[in-house]
């Protein structure tokens, strides 16, 4: 169809600008980059309330289990584990704690409307996905090392001279770990856009490969399907990274599944983000 | 070039799923100038706001800021300041903190964070959280936001929703400042009498379709026309009867308002005052009225409306009348067609658009709502002209069809000598 084309020439008399003379700003323009929305999402971060209640209680729950157990053990049981083992019980209801925020980060702009107001102020949103991600993984892996740490020292300090197991590696692997949970709840949040939803998928995620292999064990067929699956569980996966059963897996290979998992999620993130409206 | 069209859409469509939001939509919006944007509810005015910013991406077609795609600027918030929904905030970050991480966001300094809050007069709720601002406040934290890159463009969708009367001036003198500042300024509202005053010029959309592009004296000029309030005295309602009879049979076209006086169109006031003469009706008031830029776009957007209210019968609610009773009277403009008053004559008969040369160059003088040039001589309250041609009642499909408005008078157009006899 034919759009109506007014005659403009009528409407000319009434622009009352001088012509050649539009609007330029004294503030110099600066070209922006990933910097710049670094610093965005680390205001953003840390002004919401969302923050401090989830990693306050992720501490609360790391450190507070983990000391409970400490206190609750004998010297003679860490003869062959890690001093950090009693951060792994924490770590295990610790892991919700950065799954509900890796959601927020993303799914509450959406749900706020927020994410408009950000993607005015920057049309690059690779960019703005980029700093959340950065920004979160720095925030959770320092909290969960430092929180693995704590339980590390506290239980060394109890049960002093017992292990000869080195426990670096632990600290790192395990917070390692947890963030990267963290990374997958903020790329899901991303591609489904709702707390609520993200954070349900994500506890299944979690949980049901840890509950359902007890259901496939039943048939013959199915009991190699449930082994595997018990063995990424997260949980599981958690304890071999700790150390429980160093002798026949390192956790290593759960690891790495989860990096893969994770990198998958992160580009379907990125590969959405441009393609729909916000 | 850049300077002549700030905004430039080009045929810009955007369907969700069979719904068609936004139909090859073409307009500019030129700098130094408050251009306003207006249409009905679900017109497609956010979509295409919302393409202009790059949030949508259209189907077809494009928009362009100064040349370059919204998502392709290389510093989009130093071009471009927008508001379009104030509630798009995180309730729990105080305001200062939402402006900081915006202004990080695009490498502007924090001062000009409190600069903004000062602007908009928040500076006091600054450490404040959003959630507990009221929409007033809202609406200045977004326009906070908007300003925060000292952008040449400005969009506002529906600025002035929920600010007390001293934010609308506020609003309105804001956006004249900035537009005289030759800034590009581009706003939205339903509000038609804050329209009147702030824009210079109007883009009008219905369904999605471009339905007006002109300055709004030549919108309100083509699109609707005055008519003459009658009052006669109340205490003879017989003479009201009467006067009504003469001007229905003169060729006027005659309506009741709530408060008994009689909205005349299609006659002009001098005639009207010697029928009454004629007819022995003594006349209360006898005074032209001009016409509203509100009542120009509801002429216009008659047609293209997506939401009508009908009316509320509370059928099984309502006792029945008592024998002798009288139903209340009707709400103005409610039921009674043909209450906004016909636009003047046009060659041709469109509303719109008119070919070139027939609209009234520069402003039009008061009182002389676009008579279409080389047309009769006719007053500002002369009888409408005969129905469209088949021809031209296609150019706007929104236009009143003839056939929906019985009230309008069977006048035909006004012969030589009836101009002549009144004037």
């Amino acid at each position: 169809m034919s759009t109506p084309q007014p005659p403009q020439h009528a409407a000319a008399p009434t622009w009352q600008t001088p012509p050649g003379h539009a609007y330029t700003s004294p503030i110099p323009v600066k070209k922006t980059n990933l910097g710049h929305a670094i610093a965005s999402e680390w205001t953003k971060i840390k002004s919401v309330r969302s923050t401090m209640w989830t990693l306050g209680i992720f501490l609360l729950l790391v450190v507070g289990i983990g000391f409970l157990v400490a206190v609750n053990t004998s010297d003679t049981e860490y003869g062959d584990v890690p001093y950090t083992i009693p951060a792994f019980f924490g770590l295990i209801l610790g892991q919700i704690c950065l799954i509900t925020l890796g959601v927020l980060v993303i799914a509450s702009e959406y749900g706020t409307g927020m994410i408009r107001t950000t993607f005015t102020a920057s049309p690059q949103r690779h960019r703005v996905l980029a700093a959340k991600f950065i920004v979160f993984f720095a925030v959770a892996f320092s909290f969960s090392v430092l929180a693995i740490t704590l339980v590390g020292l506290i239980t060394q300090s109890l049960h002093g001279g017992e292990s000869s197991v080195s426990w670096g590696g632990t600290v790192f692997k395990g917070g390692l770990y947890v963030s990267l949970l963290g990374v997958l709840s903020l790329a899901v949040g991303a591609m489904l856009r709702h707390s609520a939803g993200a954070i349900a998928t994500m506890l299944a995620v979690v949980l049901v490969p840890a509950i359902l292999p007890a259901f496939l064990m039943l048939s013959a067929t199915l009991r190699s399907i449930g082994n595997t699956m018990q063995e990424y569980a997260a949980p599981n996966a958690l304890a071999y990274l700790f150390g429980i059963d160093s002798d026949n897996n390192t956790g290593n290979p759960q690891l790495l599944f989860l990096v893969g998992v994770t990198a998958a999620a992160v580009a379907g993130a990125f590969l959405l983000l441009d393609r729909r409206d916000v | 070039m850049g300077l002549e069209r700030m905004i430039e859409a080009v045929g810009l469509t955007k369907r969700y799923g069979d719904k068609t939001a936004v139909d090859n939509l073409s307009f500019q919006v030129r700098p130094g100038s408050v251009t306003g944007f207006l249409g009905p509810n679900g017109s497609g005015k956010s979509t295409t706001m919302r393409m202009i910013l790059g949030l949508d991406n259209p189907t077809a077609g494009q928009v362009t800021i100064g040349g370059y795609p919204y998502r392709k600027l290389p510093n989009a918030p130093r071009q471009v300041g927008a508001l379009l929904d104030a509630k798009a905030v995180h309730g729990g970050r105080h305001a200062r903190n939402h402006l900081l991480c915006l202004a990080q966001l695009s490498g502007i300094p924090a001062r000009r964070v409190d600069e903004v809050l000062g602007v908009v007069g928040l500076q006091d709720v600054a450490r404040k959280r959003s959630k507990g601002f009221s929409l007033g406040m809202g609406q200045r934290l977004g326009i906070a936001a908007a300003l925060l890159g000292d952008p040449q463009v400005l969009l506002f969708d529906e600025p002035v929703n929920g600010l007390d009367p001293e934010g609308i001036l506020w609003v309105r003198n804001l956006m004249k400042g900035l537009a005289a500042e030759g800034r590009t300024v581009f706003v939205s509202s339903h509000l038609m009498s804050e329209m009147a005053l702030t824009a210079d010029h109007l883009i009008v959309i219905g369904r999605g379709q471009l339905l007006a592009d002109m300055s709004v004296q030549a919108f309100i000029a083509a699109n609707s026309a005055g008519f003459a309030r009658v009052r006669t005295p109340d205490t003879e309602p017989q003479q009201r009867e009467k006067l009504t009879a003469a001007l229905t049979e003169a060729g006027g076209h005659v309506m009741s308002e709530p408060d008994g006086a009689l909205r005349v169109t299609g006659l002009p006031l001098p005639h009207i005052s010697d029928l009454a003469h004629g007819a022995d009706v003594r006349l209360w008031e006898l005074s032209p009225h001009q016409a509203s830029l509100e009542e120009a776009y509801m002429r216009m957007t008659q047609g293209a409306v997506d939401y009508r209210s009908s009316t509320d019968q509370k059928a099984g609610l309502q006792q029945p009348l008592p024998p002798g009773a009288l139903p209340p009277p009707p709400v103005p403009g409610q039921g009674q067609p043909g209450w906004y008053a016909p636009p003047p004559p046009q060659q041709g008969g469109q509303p719109y658009p008119m070919p070139p040369g027939t609209m009234p160059q520069g402003p039009v003088p008061p009182g002389q709502p676009g008579l279409p040039q080389g047309g009769p001589p006719a007053g500002p309250y002369a009888a409408p002209a005969a129905p469209a041609a088949p021809g031209g009642a296609a150019a706007n499909p929104y236009a009143q069809p003839a056939a929906q408005a019985p009230a309008a008078p069977a006048a035909p157009a006004p012969t030589e000598s009836d101009s002549e006899d009144h004037r």
